[in-house]
């Protein structure tokens, strides 16, 4: 009763051996393949890359006030005395000195130069209270120093230095009528700070003619519970119209916009190619059979059955898609995981992100490649089981 | 039998392999169109000739800085420039539909500048009565289904109003044609004197003074000519063409749209091999019957020609098929999202020819190689190939 599976796996093995020696149609089935993968786990590499970045950004247990309705830290605005009034509202941590761990801050936009395109970006100069640094989580200074508090100073993320021009420590860089020296690199754990400049923020607003008002007040909170006090505070002041966030909430938010661009356009176009990779295995898995159509009717005639040719058919097709589908996959991960790239983001200012090709996208850049395997193999499957044994040995 | 009856029946001697590659070359080509429409939209580079001769003033630090609206006079006043006028981004969304442009501006002085706006003068009348009207352009009133006469209420995220609000309601007065594919093709346009006095802060600034000059000085002499005007004092400028400006705006974006690119010649490229490696198998089988019509007296170069033309005919057909569906699914998806993509989604000549190239050089490529070598056997030879 196992003759037939004894049968299907002496003919598959006879099939995946004699591949290296018609490699063109082995070639072809999976270099189709391979596209497709690659393009799919590239194109949403990009997507999951730049959500990693944004979501990393936002801690549970900081939180977020803006303007009431503004959806960005650039559109919020609000005075000085306002931002007193929120610094020691109810819900907020205290440090050993009974200080609030808050930092008042301006989110302002400069453009630099980007080092790959050589024209002029939008970056985000955020303008810090001390207490800034210790809302950051994983903040660490990695090179230079830090900015004297009152002088055109700023230190530059790790991103925001790889990507834009003049930002190595030491160097003086003007935006508009002001000329900054950057005193040192930061990291701040591979998040969206990263793509900033940080400086005073008492000397931003002097730079340009800001004010006394701040943009965003960024609070540590006691989780959950503390941020819904700050928020029946803040809610219950007739001196203010601001919205509690979530600094969590936040950032995922904003990663929605781009994320959905990029997945609505990688989406339909990964579909599509699917499509096109399947017919490009179908065609690929009909010639193969054409080319051995003599050899498998003489195997048949030997008393191979019907059933185990049709499924070394099907596996040689799901073996050869399996294969593409692995090197598609290799051929993204190295080339671009970890890939540094930067983009308008929904702050509008650019924020730099790393490509990551996850473990879920090759798993289903994998599982796609077999999906065309199988729909690529079923039909010249059965025209192997079917084709009548006597025109096949006749044919030339 | 004709030549012509004897290409299609080679064409169809494997059904079932013709009606796949064909099928491949129809998806390969679909894609390549969709996706020249998308990469030419996004690099904004398909601007008409009246932004490139049309100068933009923004602040020098960031375009989110406003400039005082005192600068309009003095830029008006410098020799060279024949006319000028502002908008100022107002960052509206229509429901929970993505923020798209908004410029409130001086309605006459705005409409002189940019004649590519093309309003009936009925429209034109209506709007500049109505203090509280707006005009939009077709791409965005037919997305969101709005007519002449609608009151339609946009939540911006930047101007609240002195009563505290975000939302700021307009008149529909006017809808309106742009013949430029420009930074007006899907805007609102509304009243400045309006905006200004309701916003709650802000007021006497705007975001960008639009200018042309009157063609007595190059265009580079005048850009600098602005910047210099107000150098040294408290907003320094930075002048471009309309054109230049959208330019670098979709160079922000820049390097994402590039990977896309590389990413997706590299599947094209693929898939395309993979069609050019059936063909020019299914020529390789055919060689011992190529000797066949050589016995029956068809020369070499007839056998070429019959070989040639049955490839152009199994890709060219169905690929520029291929194009026009794919530029029916460009007008289709830029018809739903005109607030998204104001100036439509196009391919033009430059990408149609590529296109036709990409398709010769499949077919060609596939198809010459094996044909050339066979038809150098003599007939003993093609006749003892099984």
């Amino acid at each position: 009763m196992f003759g037939w599976l004894t049968q299907t796996a002496a003919l598959a093995a006879l099939n995946l051996r004699s591949l290296p020696r018609r490699p063109g149609a082995a070639a072809v089935a999976m270099s189709g393949i391979a596209a497709l993968t690659g393009v799919f786990a590239g194109v949403l590499s990009m997507a999951s890359g730049f959500e990693k970045t944004m979501e990393g950004s936002g801690q549970e247990d900081v939180a977020l006030v803006l303007r009431s309705g503004s959806t960005a830290e650039l559109n919020s605005r609000f005075s000085s005395e306002q931002a007193d009034v929120i610094r020691y509202a109810p819900g907020i941590v205290r440090d050993a000195a009974g200080e609030p761990r808050v930092s008042s801050e301006l989110f302002w936009i400069v453009n630099a130069v980007g080092k790959s395109s050589g024209t002029e970006a939008n970056v985000a100069l955020r303008g810090i209270q001390p207490a800034g640094y210790a809302l950051r989580k994983g903040y660490r200074l990695a090179e230079g120093r830090e900015f004297t508090p009152g002088r055109f100073e700023l230190i530059a993320g790790r991103g925001a230095r790889n990507q834009f021009a003049g930002l190595e420590p030491g160097q003086m860089i003007r935006f508009g009528k002001t000329e900054w020296l950057v005193t040192g690199v930061f990291e701040a754990g591979g998040s969206v700070f990263e793509s900033e400049l940080w400086c005073d923020v008492n000397v931003l607003q002097s730079a340009y003619q800001l004010g006394s008002g701040f943009q965003v007040v960024r609070a540590q909170v006691d989780g959950a519970a503390g941020r819904a006090r700050l928020e029946e505070a803040l809610d219950g002041d007739q001196r203010l119209a601001v919205d509690v966030w979530s600094e969590e909430q936040f950032y995922s938010e904003q990663a929605e916009d781009t994320t959905a661009l990029i997945r609505v356009i990688g989406i339909p176009i990964s579909v599509l190619m699917a499509i096109g990779a399947i017919f490009a295995t179908l065609n690929a898995m009909y010639a193969s059979i054409a080319a051995r159509a003599r050899e498998l009717a003489t195997l048949r005639a030997l008393g191979f059955g019907s059933l185990p040719a049709a499924l070394a058919t099907l596996l040689e097709s799901v073996a050869l898609a399996l294969l593409g589908g692995v090197l598609g996959c290799a051929i993204a991960w190295l080339a671009l995981n970890g890939f540094q790239a930067s983009t308008l983001a929904s702050s509008f200012s650019q924020v730099v992100f790393n490509f990551a090709v996850t473990p879920d996208l090759l798993a289903q850049g994998v599982t796609a490649a077999l999906v065309v395997g199988l729909v690529g193999g079923v039909f010249p499957a059965v025209r192997a089981a079917m084709a009548p044994v006597t025109v096949a040995l006749r044919e030339l | 039998m004709n030549r012509f009856t004897l290409i299609w029946r080679n064409l169809w001697r494997k059904p079932i392999r013709t009606v796949f590659t064909m099928l491949a070359v129809l998806v390969v080509f679909f894609l390549f169109t969709v996706l020249e429409g998308l990469r030419i939209a996004l690099s904004l580079s398909d601007v008409g000739i009246e932004a490139q001769e049309r100068l933009l003033t923004s602040h020098k630090v960031s375009l989110i800085m406003m400039l005082p609206a005192a600068y309009q006079s003095r830029i008006a006043r410098l020799p060279g420039v024949a006319a000028v006028s502002h908008g100022t981004w107002f960052g509206g969304r229509y429901q929970d539909n993505p923020e798209f442009a908004q410029y409130p501006v001086v309605a006459e002085e705005y409409l002189a500048l940019n004649p590519e706006i093309k309003l009936s003068s009925a429209q034109r009348q209506a709007w500049l009565a109505n203090r509280g009207g707006a005009i939009v352009g077709r791409p965005v009133a037919s997305q969101y289904g709005w007519e002449v006469g609608d009151r339609v209420p946009l939540r911006s995220s930047i101007w609240t109003r002195n009563n505290g609000s975000n939302v700021w309601e307009f008149d529909i007065e006017g809808i309106f044609d742009d013949t430029d594919a420009g930074m007006n093709a899907g805007v609102v346009l509304f009243h400045y004197d309006y905006f200004d006095e309701a916003r709650a802060f802000g007021k006497g600034t705007v975001g960008w003074y639009v200018s042309k000059g009157d063609g007595s000085m190059p265009i580079e002499n005048l850009m600098a000519s602005i910047d210099a005007e107000f150098e040294n004092s408290p907003a320094e400028t930075k002048t471009n063409t309309e054109a230049a400006f959208a330019q670098e705006y979709a160079q922000q974006f820049g390097n994402i749209g590039l990977i896309v690119t590389l990413i997706l010649s590299a599947v094209v490229f693929m898939i395309l091999l993979v069609t050019g490696h059936t063909m020019a198998q299914s020529v390789r089988e055919r060689i011992h019957e190529m000797g066949v019509l050589k016995t029956l007296g068809f020369t070499s170069g007839s056998i070429f020609r019959l070989t040639v033309l049955e490839g152009l005919l199994l890709i060219l057909p169905v690929g520029i098929l291929a194009m026009a569906l794919g530029r029916a699914a460009l007008a289709f998806v830029s018809g739903a999202m005109g607030a998204m993509f104001p100036a439509g989604l196009h391919v033009g000549t430059q990408s149609v020819v590529l296109g036709l190239a990409l398709m010769l050089a499949v077919s060609l490529g596939s198809v010459l190689p094996p044909v050339i070598r066979a038809l150098k056997l003599d007939i003993v030879a093609l006749l003892r190939t099984a």
